[in-house]
């Protein structure tokens, strides 16, 4: 029985747990010492995340982005890379997404893969240049990625100022055209009938019109899934999987090792551009802003994929945790005014016992040991 | 055998030394003891727990039970900086040296003479390293830095390292595996000084050569367990061969004389340049039939690396060709290349053969793995790969044998390399090309690996034998040849061939020089 528990505490699942919960109870530790009572913050967190089905929906919507980059960024690890970049190919996807979605105005039949699929590929540029700098000329990835997401953060600022995209007296551009929306049932909630429907019932009110209600989560789940599919069932992901382990085996094995680079960073940079791109056609406001400074959509990506220990399937559960940490952080500081920084600390503080806890299954190991010889005695 | 008293005649007694990992006991109630002034040798086959009987004197594990005794007196060594002040010293198989620091700054590293403000007075150091070089008679030179010298200096410097920390009792681990036949007979002179200046020396071997050498006295471990204590003079390599595994071993091949076919492979003239860019295979031109053995002696770094990565794909000919089976594979994939039935067993298993974090398993496919079954339509076929994985298991007798779904960094060093052998065996290869394929392994294992490669050659194929051990080249290669600046100098047929005339071409002399001598 003992046994039992403890080879289940050795799982990857238990210890991500276990730090999460580690994580929770020293945020309640430092909004004691703060002054504010734990119990009522946690409640406040549990509450504006689920008690209403509005709540859950924007977790949920919210966990999109940080899903697909933190699946980005669990993508090049598993190949051995480190895209410190899905910050950048995020942003330029949202760029390339909006000047498509603005410029031209199809049938969303047409119009919606061609906003998300232009916003995919800008990202799989960034990606790829990454890719083919490390492959060809041995330059590491971080540099490159680092000085590639400046890049896009002032590509973004300099195309939301440009005359044809920047929309009067704002910080923005226009939003692109509704036929780039992939809201559901956008036109008909809005409309006589709609409001008519919903205001008697009272859930699908609140999930469809309070909420920029939309299907990419369920898009996003089975690109997890497909990811997942790439990396353990296939050819090519045999491949990417040893050369990120032991390059100089994969070589001698007869895998083209600089060629994976480069594969690894497009699929990596495509991922973190449909974040973008699902950004930019799901929520509002549908366009860009001059950013001060970056969003973190990406570097959350980061985190995403240190919590989900790299897994792509773990990757959903971690950006779902995620995002709901961010959205309740907002409550939290405008319910009992402490400030949003709890939240971010939480979420360090998960992400470091998530580094850490592999320390778990060595201790484990040891305790039993001890154990074994105290037998032997 | 009688237990010895504890008396301080002795420099190192270990008693009863117990020690688990994981419900394994690596060690099982093990003594040693070792005479002051004497060099003692400590034999076991890989995994029988020589290097951690040797870990938990150097203060690197803690036993599970047991006493040490140095000079007689009960010690309690916790870690290294207690083995080292009473006077012990370990150079272990794989180096500690920083490559980018010189060969003086990784003496001090850790024990440095400064002055009042924590500057380094190497003046003073520089003074002390070198009357211990002058003592014992090596040549080092202190201001080059470590990545720039060759093994065998590095293994001098770990030896200096340690007595210029005072060791007294100075324990080898595997100090040989990596040397050249001069540079083993430099270490064995080495030995010999120290010994003279009454240092005692442990070395741990599986070489039963090398004990008879070096050492008056010898311990052996099986399987965790001590077997015996016994004065080297007086037992034959047969004997302590028997010993050391538990049944007898061939220690001489047997082998047929070859029966060479027609020719497969061969290489004209090529030219390879190395990393620094500089011509490291010159006009290497050689030729292997069917059903024969060329053992390519030489000592490392004459161009044995570059060829090999030249002829896998991995490294760019400069000119000259290289032809498997009439067609030319200079200058293509080494894709193309394994597809010519071409297979290595490499001479690094770790950097260059396995992914120590993949399971079996996934190691068992690692060069086949876009071959039929074991992919179809771009999909991989688990099924197919542990069903070969658990033949090859069975077949070629790899421990423990439900090591499918473990991570093969778990296996010993010896069934590491009966896993690639297996594996590139499996590719049916026509050539094969084996560089060091013998390293790290002990005596069990190097028999089977050689009887394999000769069984091999019964089959009619080709094999190419890279290797640093003369004697694994002259036992089994049906032509020798001897590699030297990165050309061939010389060719022998197996009568013909013999230590001293290979030795000196790899050293670089000439044939009729010897004579002259």
């Amino acid at each position: 029985m003992k046994h039992r528990i403890i080879k289940f505490l050795k799982t990857p699942f238990a210890c991500t747990f276990m730090a999460v919960f580690f994580g929770f109870m020293v945020a309640c530790g430092i909004l004691l010492v703060t002054g504010y009572s734990a119990s009522y913050s946690m409640a406040i967190i549990f509450n504006s995340i689920f008690a209403r089905p509005k709540f859950i929906i924007n977790v949920i919507l919210k966990s999109v982005p940080v899903i697909l980059t933190g699946l980005s960024v669990a993508f090049a690890f598993k190949s051995g890379l480190f895209n410190i970049g899905a910050e950048g190919q995020y942003i330029i996807s949202t760029v390339v997404s909006v000047i498509t979605g603005i410029i031209f105005d199809f049938h969303p039949v047409i119009q919606i893969p061609l906003v998300i699929i232009s916003g995919m590929l800008a990202g799989a540029l960034l990606g790829s240049i990454v890719g083919y700098l490390k492959s060809k000329f041995g330059i590491h990835e971080v540099l490159t990625s680092i000085m590639l997401n400046w890049i896009a953060l002032y590509t973004c600022n300099y195309v939301s100022m440009c005359e044809r995209f920047h929309k009067p007296d704002s910080d923005g551009t226009y939003m692109i055209n509704p036929s780039g929306y992939t809201l559901v049932l956008n036109n008909w909630k809005f409309s006589e009938s709609g409001r008519e429907f919903l205001k008697h019932n009272f859930i699908l009110n609140d999930i469809i019109l309070k909420t920029d209600f939309n299907l990419n989560f369920i898009f996003c789940v089975i690109i997890c899934v497909l990811v997942w599919f790439l990396i353990y069932k296939t050819k090519k992901g045999y491949e990417l999987r040893v050369s990120g382990l032991n390059p100089d085996a994969a070589r001698n094995a007869g895998i083209n090792v600089e060629r994976n680079i480069i594969f690894t960073m497009v699929i990596s940079g495509l991922l973190s551009g449909l974040a973008g791109a699902f950004t930019v056609t799901g929520t509002s406001s549908h366009n860009i802003q001059t950013l001060s400074m970056f969003e973190n959509y990406g570097f959350n990506g980061l985190s995403v994929a240190l919590i989900s220990g790299s897994s792509p399937i773990g990757c959903i559960f971690a950006g779902l945790l995620f995002s709901g940490l961010l959205y309740a952080g907002q409550s939290l500081q405008y319910k009992i005014g402490a400030p949003s920084e709890i939240i971010n600390i939480l979420i360090g503080v998960i992400v470091f016992f998530v580094a850490i806890i592999r320390i778990v299954p060595i201790l484990l190991n040891k305790y039993l040991e001890r154990e074994e010889n105290l037998n032997v005695k | 055998m009688e237990n010895i008293e504890i008396s301080d005649k002795f420099a190192v007694q270990m008693r009863g030394i117990t020690k688990i990992f994981n419900n394994h006991r690596a060690l099982d109630f093990v003594n040693l003891d070792v005479k002051k002034g004497e060099t003692h040798a400590i034999l076991g086959e890989n995994g029988a727990g020589k290097s951690t009987l040797m870990n938990i004197l150097y203060g690197i594990y803690g036993a599970d039970s047991g006493e040490i005794f140095i000079n007689g007196r009960p010690v309690d060594i916790k870690n290294p900086s207690v083995a080292i002040n009473h006077g012990i010293g370990m150079v272990h198989q794989h180096f500690m040296l920083i490559e980018k620091f010189s060969v003086m700054q990784n003496i001090i590293l850790g024990n440095e003479t400064t002055d009042k403000f924590g500057v380094i007075n190497t003046r003073k150091a520089r003074k002390k390293v070198q009357e211990i070089i002058s003592k014992y008679n090596m040549n080092i030179d202190l201001k080059k830095k470590v990545r720039n010298i060759s093994v065998g200096t590095q293994q001098k410097v770990e030896i200096l390292k340690a007595l210029y920390r005072g060791a007294e009792i100075l324990i080898l681990d595997e100090p040989t595996a990596v040397l050249t036949p001069y540079e083993i007979e430099e270490l064995m002179n080495i030995i010999k000084n120290l010994k003279q200046d009454n240092k005692t020396v442990i070395i741990i071997t599986h070489k039963l050569k090398e004990i008879k050498k070096s050492s008056e006295t010898c311990t052996i471990i099986r399987k965790g367990k001590f077997i015996d204590r016994v004065d080297v003079i007086g037992q034959t390599e047969q004997n302590l061969a028997q010993k050391m595994v538990g049944r007898e071993v061939k220690l001489q091949v047997n082998k047929t004389p070859a029966k060479p076919g027609e020719k497969i492979f061969e290489i004209q003239n090529i030219n390879v340049l190395c990393d620094r860019n500089l011509k490291t295979v010159k006009n290497l031109s050689l030729e292997l039939r069917k059903g024969e053995i060329y053992g390519l002696a030489g000592i490392e770094g004459n161009g044995q690396k570059e060829l090999l990565e030249a002829i896998i794909g991995t490294r760019k000919v400069e000119s000259g060709k290289i032809i498997m089976n009439n067609s030319e594979i200079q200058n293509t994939s080494t894709r193309n290349v394994l597809d010519h039935k071409i297979s290595v067993i490499h001479e690094d298993r770790h950097k260059n053969s396995c992914v120590l974090s993949m399971s079996v398993a996934d190691n068992m496919i690692l060069t086949k793995y876009s071959k039929k079954p074991f992919c179809v339509n771009n999909m991989l076929n688990y099924e197919e790969r542990d069903k070969f994985t658990e033949k090859l298991i069975q077949d070629y007798d790899i421990r423990p044998s439900n090591c499918k779904n473990q991570k093969i960094r778990n296996l010993s060093g010896g069934n590491q390399q009966k896993l690639i052998i297996a594996r590139e065996i499996s590719n049916d290869p026509d050539l094969l090309i084996a560089v060091q394929p013998t390293r790290g392994l002990d005596v069990g294992a190097i028999e089977y690996v050689h009887k394999i490669l000769i069984k091999l050659r019964d089959q009619n194929k080709a094999i190419l034998l890279i290797s640093l051990e003369l004697d694994e080249i002259l036992d089994i290669s049906d032509r020798i040849g001897v590699i030297y600046d990165g050309s061939i100098v010389g060719e022998f047929s197996q009568e013909m061939a013999n230590e001293n005339n290979i030795g000196l071409l790899m050293a670089g002399g000439k044939t009729n020089e010897a004579q002259d001598n």
